[in-house]
Parts: structure tokens; C-alpha cells; sequence
């Protein structure tokens, strides 16, 4: 088994009220689909899509994004899988596809190795 | 039933009816950013926490918070609610008076004002209940689109259009104001009326959709009721002829998914205690000398709830609700039931003698009229013309329930034989 970080890039936007129940509900079931195969480590957390970026010798601090909206961050979880195979084809299920967005999987380097 | 079931759309309403009093009609629009922005936020917080304990409560915090980033960002740029005076404008005021503002006691009226507001007499009836359906019931565009079986950019056109109107208003209704209060409570009665009766005469192919329309003006009526001012007894009435109604949905489409006419129902399926609510308002309703259409629709609808079969239906009695209804407000379509009323009370010949005195001008591209006429006609032995009507009948259906009610029909009276089997069929108008 290892770990791997699911990094989710994009955001979700312009949804009616009744569409924004459905991407609810269908997140709450991919999530609680995981959980009960036991592949959430760390349900994680949802980023804001505006910071601060402090960069070079200078520190020098410019506003977010860095990026174009469909790709910022805006969350991530810690889940458990055989390898990274198994970990993609888990997040093949997660309802951020239905709205341009994607999931960046990435194994969690192994110290003991 | 999911208690969170529909969450958003009710909440949408809400937090939009509040925010647009704190910020004016006026930002009506910035009102509309700030909930979908705490939609947003809540869809992507409750994707890793889970839905919280009270999520309705959640949501209206965010836009309490949100209002006041809005209201300390924009004061100088922008002018609010003028009935709150100067106590947005200053950084010692503003927090304190959001607070406030978005108190349980303030929040409570604000929808009704919403509902008078969107009610605004320079705005077309369609153009009214288009609004309650997008701002108060949080439809999108889309969706009330297909509820009122009309293109996208024709109901984008009204919409707009009528929240322009809106916001040139120079303020939300004053609920409080007893004169203009029930001189605007009509209105608001028929946007409701027109809400239900779409959910449940309309041509939405969808009957989930119409269902939701149905419950939406039930809900809406019940605020209306909970208010001292806007509980008259027309508001009874109308709450009576909703529940009444809503009592047979369960009965309308029958096991195998098709259409059932009212005769043809299964009346064990009405739900028994929407008929018993409905009957109370309807008691409730006898107060006060007015009476309203929305009176003598619930009676008549309590007519049929009160027979448990067909059978023991009291036609005549229904007949002459049908005929104070026709001085109270006559239309082809009222007429039309009458006269079906009529069929079931004195025979056919009577019902098409009935018929034929409508001016059917405005009936011709409904398809129950032409039904009603091959249904009597087939009853009084005539199947070669009573197919006639129901081929107009087909060509005018709006959807696949009816398409498929009218070939039923169409199809028993190709079948000369079977005609003694269904003499008790009358048209849906009443179902």
C-alpha cells in the first residue's frame, strides 16, 4: 500500500441552485464510496483560490492566482492505494470531471526506500 | 424524505430576499452574486467537512459574512438600502447593523416582501410568476424554462426584463402598510394560483418538474398564511384549493405511468391528509363576505375529495359551482368544465349541447376540448366523429402523456364493441 495526494484543480462556477445539490450530493457519495473501501487517509481540506505568492531572494510578494482558474488548487486528500494505477483509476470516479476540472494524483514519497 | 433534499433552490430564495433588503432592490443583482458565491463556498467546504448539522443556518452565515466584506468594500462606491439610512456607511455601524439585519426576527418577513415586490402590477402576470419561480424558488433560467415548456432565451428575455423593472423600484414592499398591502394581495394570489395550476394543468412533459412547481406555491402560500395581514380568507381559500388538488397528484398517472383521467382514478391513492388540511382551510376560508374564484375552486375540489368513488360524485352540485364561477370569473376553459359537469350530471347530448355554445376560438389548440366533444360523441353512439375530435385532439397534444391518454382514447373508439365499457370517461380537465 502507499499514499498519494489528490490534488483537485479548478473551480466550480455559475451553477443554478439545483445544480450545485447534484455536484453536492454526487462529491458526498465518491467521498463516502472511498471511505468505505478504506482508501481515505485524510479527507483534507478546501483551499481559498486567492493567497499571496513570496518568491525569490528578494521575497518579493505578488497576489494570487498564479494560475488560470481551471487549473488552481482548490483542495486536496491524503488516500491509501496498492500503487498509482489503483489510485488513478480511484479518482476516475470524482464529479470534478463533469465540470472541466481535474485531479492531479501524486504518491507521497517513500522514505524507507 | 431527505431533509436537505432541494436544499440550495429553498435556501436560494431566502438568502436572496434578505440580502436584497440590506443591499436595496436596486443591487438586486449583487444580491444574486453574493448567494451563489456562498453556494460555492459551501460546496467546496461540505465536499471535505461533510454537510453540517444545520446547513441552512451555515449557508445564511456566509452570506452574513460575505454582505459585510461587500458593504465595508463598496460603501463609498456604491449606495444600499436608503430605508437603512447612513448605518451602512460607517466602519462603526455597519457590523452591528448586519448583524441585525440578519436576525432571526428581521429575516423573517423577507420573502413575503419579495413576493409583493416580484408581484409588481407594471409587470405582466407570466412576467410575475417567472420571477417568484427564479428569485423566490431559486429555478435557474433553464429550469423554469422547461416548466413553462418555452425556449431559454424567450424566459432569459422575461426574466431580465422584469428584474429591471424590479430594480427601478425604488424600494421592496412595504409589508407592513395595511392599504397597499391588500390592494397588492391579489396578485399575488394569482402568481401562486398561476404557479400551482402550471405544476398542475401545465405541459411539462416532466411530471417531477410539475410536482416541484405544485409544492413550490404550497410553500409559498404557507408564508403567506403565517403572516396577520396576508391570512385572509382568499389566501385560505387558495390554500384549500392547492392542498385539495395536491391530495390527487398520487392518483393522476396510474400504475403503468399514464395519465388517469379523475373519474378513472384510483381514489384509494389521494393522500387523505392533504384532503384533511385542505378541508380545514377551506373551513377556515368561510369567513368575511368576499368570495373569491379561489372559493369556489376548493369547493368544487372538495366535492370530489369527498367522494370516495366515482359514483357517489354530486354532480349537480357541482354544476352550479361551476356556474358561480362563470360570473366570477368566466373563461372558455371554465366553461368547458362546466359543461363536462353538465355530461356527467344530464347525459351526453347535454354536455355537447354545452360545448357547442362555447366560442371554442380561443379552445382550438387545447387539446381537452376536442376530447371532451369525441368523448361525448362516443357516449351518444357516434365513434366515426367522436374519432374525428380525438385525431384534432392528438394533433394538438402538447406532450407524451397526453399523446399517449389520446390514443388510448382513440383507440377504444376503434374497438365499437368495447363501447359500453367506458361510458364512465370524461376528459382530464377535472383529473
Amino acid at each position: 500500500m502507499g499514499q498519494f495526494v489528490y490534488l483537485y484543480r479548478g473551480a466550480e462556477r455559475n451553477r443554478s441552485p439545483e445544480q450545485t445539490q447534484e455536484a453536492m450530493q454526487k462529491w458526498m457519495a465518491w467521498f463516502k464510496q472511498l471511505t468505505e473501501k478504506g482508501h481515505i487517509k485524510d479527507p483534507g481540506q478546501p483551499l481559498e483560490f486567492a493567497g499571496k505568492l513570496v518568491k525569490g531572494k528578494q521575497k518579493t510578494v505578488t497576489d494570487g492566482p498564479f494560475a488560470e482558474a481551471k487549473d488552481v488548487i482548490g483542495g486536496y486528500t491524503l488516500v491509501e492505494a496498492r500503487d498509482l494505477n489503483e489510485a488513478v483509476e480511484l479518482s476516475k470516479g470524482c464529479p470534478i470531471f463533469e465540470v472541466e476540472g481535474a485531479v492531479e494524483v501524486r504518491p507521497v514519497m517513500k522514505l524507507n526506500m | 424524505m431527505d431533509p436537505n433534499e432541494h436544499l440550495f433552490r429553498r435556501e436560494a430564495g431566502r438568502m436572496v430576499s434578505t440580502l436584497t433588503r440590506v443591499f436595496g432592490v436596486h443591487n438586486l443583482a449583487l444580491a444574486e452574486d453574493v448567494v451563489q458565491d456562498a453556494f460555492c463556498r459551501a460546496l467546496e467546504v461540505w465536499k471535505f467537512s461533510g454537510v453540517p448539522e444545520n446547513p441552512a443556518a451555515w449557508l445564511m452565515a456566509t452570506a452574513k459574512h460575505r454582505a459585510l466584506d461587500v458593504l465595508r468594500r463598496e460603501r463609498t462606491a456604491r449606495t444600499f438600502a436608503p430605508e437603512l439610512g447612513r448605518l451602512l456607511e460607517s466602519e462603526w455601524t455597519v457590523a452591528p447593523a448586519v448583524e441585525e439585519l440578519f436576525g432571526a426576527n428581521a429575516i423573517k418577513d423577507d420573502q413575503l416582501r419579495m413576493m409583493f415586490s416580484c408581484c409588481n402590477p407594471r409587470l405582466a402576470e407570466e412576467a410575475q410568476v417567472a420571477l417568484v419561480l427564479h428569485i423566490l424558488c431559486g429555478f435557474s433560467i433553464g429550469e423554469v424554462a422547461s416548466a413553462f415548456v418555452s425556449s431559454e432565451a424567450a424566459i432569459e428575455k422575461r426574466i431580465s426584463r422584469a428584474k429591471k423593472v424590479l430594480a427601478r423600484s425604488k424600494r421592496l414592499f412595504d409589508v407592513r402598510g395595511a392599504d397597499d398591502f391588500s390592494g397588492r394581495l391579489p396578485a399575488v394570489h394569482r402568481a401562486l394560483y398561476l404557479l400551482f395550476n402550471e405544476g398542475y394543468h401545465g405541459a411539462s412533459p416532466e411530471s417531477a418538474v410539475r410536482t416541484e412547481l405544485c409544492h413550490e406555491a404550497m410553500r409559498l402560500t404557507t408564508l403567506l398564511l403565517n403572516h396577520a395581514l396576508a391570512a385572509t380568507p382568499a389566501t385560505h381559500a387558495l390554500a384549500a384549493l392547492m392542498y385539495l388538488h395536491a391530495a390527487r397528484l398520487p392518483g393522476r398517472i396510474d400504475a403503468s405511468g399514464n395519465l388517469s383521467s379523475l373519474v378513472d382514478q384510483d381514489r384509494s391513492r389521494w393522500d387523505s391528509r392533504l384532503v384533511a388540511e385542505g378541508q380545514r382551510f377551506l373551513d377556515l376560508s368561510a369567513t368575511g363576505s368576499e368570495l373569491t374564484e379561489y372559493h369556489v375552486e376548493a369547493a368544487i375540489a372538495a366535492v370530489h375529495a369527498m367522494a370516495r368513488r366515482t359514483e357517489n360524485t354530486d354532480w349537480g352540485k357541482i354544476v352550479s359551482l361551476y356556474d358561480t364561477l362563470m360570473t366570477i370569473r368566466p373563461s372558455p376553459v371554465v366553461a368547458l368544465n362546466r359543461a363536462i359537469a353538465v355530461a356527467q350530471h344530464e347525459g351526453p347530448e347535454r354536455g355537447l349541447e354545452e360545448i357547442r355554445a362555447i366560442n371554442s376560438d380561443r379552445l382550438a389548440t387545447y387539446p381537452f376540448y376536442h376530447a371532451a366533444l369525441g368523448e361525448f360523441e362516443f357516449r351518444s353512439g357516434k365513434p366515426e366523429i367522436a374519432r374525428e375530435h380525438f385525431r384534432r385532439a392528438l394533433a394538438v397534444a402538447r406532450n407524451l402523456m397526453e399523446r399517449r391518454f389520446l390514443e388510448d382514447r382513440l383507440a377504444v373508439c376503434e374497438r365499437p364493441a368495447a363501447a359500453g365499457s367506458c361510458c364512465d370517461r370524461k376528459a382530464r380537465l377535472n383529473s
